[in-house]
Order: C-alpha cells, then structure tokens, then sequence
C-alpha cells in the first residue's frame, strides 16, 4: 500500500514540477508573442512592467485575477463557468504524455499520439459551451464557426499524423522521436543529424500540419471565432476577469502543444541536430525547447503579417486543399514504405 | 487492484448518473454534455481493462466528431418548453406500455442467460498477454487480416451513405456568384485593366 502512495506522490510531484514550468514558459511565450508583433510593426511593446517588460504577464495575471467576474443575467450559469475551466484543464492535461527529454514523460503511454489528438479534439468544447452559454448573439455565432473550423481542420491534423506513425511504427511519442535517429541523412553519410528527421522525407506535410495547427488553435490568420471586426471578441465577448484569463491560458497552453507536437513528429523531439561533440553534450531538454521556441516563432510571425482569411476561403483550404492532398500523401507514403520494404 | 476496483466504481457510477440526466434533463444542450460525461467515463472504463487503443478512438469519434455535430444541431434547435411538455398526458400511455414490453423482454432473457465457466477466465486475461503485442497492433492484425473483407464492407457502406448524403442535399442554386480562385491568381494587368485616354472637358 505504501509503495502505492510512494508512485502517487512522485507523479504528483512530477505533474505540478511540469506544471509550473509551463506556465512560466507560457507567460513569456505570450509577452514574446507581443514582442515579436510590436517589432514587425516598428513598436516596442510592452515594455513598462520590469526591466524591458519583462514582468509584463504576471502584471497582466494579477489583473485579471483581481477584477471582478461579470456573470451576465441571461447566462446558462453553470455552463458559463464551465466552459473557461474545460478549456484550460483540456489544454494543460495533454501535457501528461509529451516527452521533453528521454524518458522526461508524466505519463509514457502506449498510445501518446492518439491521446494528444483526442484532447486537441476535444478543446472546441471550451468554444460552443461559452459561446452558447452566453446566451448572447455574437458569442453564438463565434462558437459556430469555432466548431465548424476546428472540425474540419482535425481531419487534415489526423491524416498527417497517420502519415508520421507510418514511418515511425508506433503511436508512442518516446518511439517516434527515437526513429528519427535514422533516415535520410544517415543515407547521406550524415549519420544523427537533423536531416533524419521526419521534416524533410514529409516536407508538404510538415507545411500542412503547421497551417492546420493555426487553424485548430484559432491562431490569427485564422483566428475567425474571435474576428474582432465582424463579431466583437467571438466567443469570449460576455466573459471577464478570471474566466477570461482561464480562456487565455488554454489558448497560449493549446498553441505551445501544438509547438511540441510539431517538435515531436518532425523536428526530432530532443535530438540534437548533429550527434557530435559540442552539440550531444547539451541536455536533450534544452534541444527540446529550442525547437519549440522556433516553432512559436514562426507562429508569432504569421500572426505578424498575414492577413485575416475569408471564412469560406478557410473552409476550402481544408476541405479542398488539405484534406485530397493530405489524403493523397498517406496513400503515396504507405505505397512507398511497402514498394521499398521501409516499413518498420 | 483495489486502485483499479475504486476508478471502476468511480467511472460506472460517474456513466450511470451521466447517462441518467441526458434522459432527465430539461435541457437538450444540457443532454448532450451529460452524454460526452457519460463517453468520457466509458473510455475510463476501457483504459481500466487495457484497452487504451478503443479508449482514445472512442473519445476521438465519439465525443471529438460526433457529439460536436449533435451539440450542433442542438444548439440551434428553438426549442419551448412548455409546448414539449404539453404532449406529455396524451403520449405517457403508448410510452409507457413499449418500456413495460421491453421491460420484460429484457427480463425473460436475462432469466435464460448461463454464464459459462470458461468466460470468467477469459475475462481476466488482459490482450497484451495473449497476443504479444500493444492492443494497437493486436486490433490491426485482426482487422486487417481476418476480417479484412468485413471491414472493406464496412467501407463500402459508409463511402455509399456518405456519397447519398451529399446527393440529397447538394443543390446548384442559379445567380450564386462563386470565387474561382485560380481565375484570380491568373489575373494579369493586361486582362484586368483598360487603359483609356479622356480629353479634357469631354468625358468618356
């Protein structure tokens, strides 16, 4: 019995260690999203909370906590404060499976990859339960196309995924990762280096996956839910103070899963981009996250200079682009894997 | 075990009542949230049995598609509420009378139902032991091979309902204006734009 509340207490221990470092990373993350929009457009940004804005998110934080929560009159209430809380709980405990070094897993389960995509699938629900719950016209409208948005972008998400899995042999995150250590760059006599990873044998898929992942996470230019000409603030309109914030956070800790996820299937997860001295001395963590932060980059940038899509133009991407296409590439990968015997 | 005895408690309880407020609740959007709980613990359920692959892929088709477009519909709905209750005296009888048949359907069946002595070991024995391989690679091997035609059919089926679906519902509505987007990226200065001198005082 107590060898079972030793297991307990470790991975409790391991869960908030794991949880506290996200949400710091997530605070910077979000003042070098800011950061990054201010310099495209030859702002500063924030810069007034600590030495170069440094303190900029937690000055944001214990604003939105001390406010005071507006329920409107109309509202379904339960539903109302519901909805924040699934979002940001969804977001977080995906968290549990995703390897940040070898063997750094909360939970290293057999089916990492699929329990990933199901609770990504799962986050439109934060979106319709406060747009609906809101009992207001423009938060309704924003959850509509919320759902409509993010259903159809999951489609192309899981057929890359597949794609992945093919050459990889295993839904586990762990085991994806470790077969990236040989491809094509070992053929080229580069042996361990980042031309094995997945991102260059599935380079369309890797654009793919990208543009998806801003589309499931309403990530501007495909932030339709909350366009802030046609429909206020979408979804979040009637919501405040804490309620708000929890909608916030989900959103910033769904965009950095999508940036892991990212690292994971293509970008080698923890590998260091050469197996060779100066570089496999560096902690795998520490790969880790450079490449997440390249990944968010590249999410901060887009948000940066490209312009807002037309909602049917959005709905075409991925049902008529996206999804033959990525279809298509399943098809072609397998037929190639099996043609040549690669299959692992 | 007795960890693994207390979530299955946990999770059927949880299923249970979930399952009993989408019938009882007043609300529809309401039914359908209790219905994802009600998914959510099964797939608690399968995890407890080992089934993480059946877990997962009933939380991503069930609560992840479906259930989205239940809730979508639903939301919609203009539902009044005393006119759904209204019905109710002139519609309990007939209600009533097929549960009391099902009722005792259910009763006559189950009181013919041996369990055989066998089951019970089955039962325990989890799919990783049996097979030697994660319960992915288990269900694919089956799937794939030995029922392979049962799941092209299976394939079949659906490619049709979907491709009937679409048949009923597409309508080519006349006087809609379509963006071709290739038509606009071939767009050239010379195609697009007239170039065309005004004297001064005269117009065009």
């Amino acid at each position: 019995m107590t060898e079972i509340f030793w297991t307990l207490g470790i991975i409790v221990l391991q869960s908030v260690a794991l949880l506290t470092a996200l949400l710091i990373i997530v605070a910077y993350l979000i003042y070098a999203d800011r950061k990054v929009w201010a310099a495209v457009q030859l702002r500063r940004g924030p810069n007034v909370v600590g030495p170069w804005g440094l303190l900029q998110s937690f000055a944001d934080l214990l604003k939105f906590v001390l406010k005071e929560v507006i329920i409107p009159d109309g509202a379904n209430k339960g539903v109302f404060m519901i909805a924040p809380l699934v979002t940001s709980i969804l977001a977080l405990s995906a968290w549990a499976v995703v390897p940040v070094n070898h063997g750094w897993a909360v939970a290293d389960i057999n089916v990492g990859i699929l329990f990933i995509f199901a609770i990504s699938s799962l986050e439109v629900y934060g979106v319709i339960m406060g747009g609906w719950a809101s009992n207001s016209k423009y938060p309704f409208l924003g959850a509509l196309r919320s759902a409509a948005q993010m259903v159809s972008y999951e489609v192309s998400i899981g057929f890359v995924i597949i794609t992945v899995l093919l050459c990889a042999g295993s839904l586990n995150l762990t085991e994806i990762v470790m077969s990236q250590q040989t491809g094509i760059g070992t053929s080229l006599g580069l042996p361990g280096s980042f031309l094995d990873w997945y991102w260059l044998p599935l380079l369309p898929m890797f654009g793919i996956f990208f543009i998806s992942a801003l589309a499931e996470t309403n990530r501007p230019p495909f932030d339709l839910p909350e366009a802030e000409s046609e429909l206020v603030a979408g979804f979040m309109v009637e919501y405040s103070s804490t309620p708000y914030l929890l909608f916030m956070l989900g959103e910033y800790v769904a965009i950095t899963l999508m940036c892991a996820m990212m690292t994971i299937l293509f970008l080698g997860g923890w590998l260091p981009p050469f197996d060779i001295a100066p570089f496999n001395w560096v902690p795998g963590v520490v790969w880790f996250l450079t490449k997440l932060l390249a990944v968010f980059f590249m999410f901060a940038m887009v948000k940066a200079f490209v312009p807002r899509y037309r909602y049917d133009q959005l709905m075409r991407l991925g049902w008529k682009v996206f999804l033959p296409f990525s279809l298509f590439w399943v098809a072609l990968t397998a037929g190639v894997l099996v043609a040549f015997g690669w299959a692992p | 075990m007795a960890f693994a005895a207390a979530f299955f408690y946990l999770f059927s309880a949880v299923a249970v009542a979930a399952a009993v407020m989408v019938i009882v609740s007043r609300n529809p959007v309401h039914s359908v949230l209790f219905l994802i709980l009600t998914f959510f613990n099964g797939a608690g359920l399968f995890v407890l049995l080992g089934a993480e692959f059946l877990a997962m892929i009933l939380v991503v088709v069930y609560v992840g598609a479906v259930a989205v477009l239940f809730l979508f519909v639903v939301m919609m709905l203009d539902i009044d509420f005393t006119e759904l209750r209204q019905g109710l005296l002139s519609y309990a009888p007939i209600g009533g009378t097929i549960g009391l048949i099902l009722l005792v359907e259910l009763a006559l069946v189950f009181s013919g139902w041996a369990i055989s002595s066998e089951a019970m070991e089955t039962v325990a024995a989890p799919v990783e032991a049996a097979v030697g391989a994660t319960n992915t690679e288990a269900i694919g091997r089956v799937l794939y091979t030995d029922y392979i035609y049962y799941f092209q059919m299976a394939g079949l089926v659906l490619l049709v309902a979907m491709v009937g679906a679409i048949v009923l519902t597409l309508r080519h509505k006349p006087g809609v204006k379509r963006q071709n987007i290739a038509a606009q990226v071939a767009r050239t200065p010379a195609t697009a734009v007239e170039i065309k001198k005004i004297k001064p005082g005269q117009g065009i």
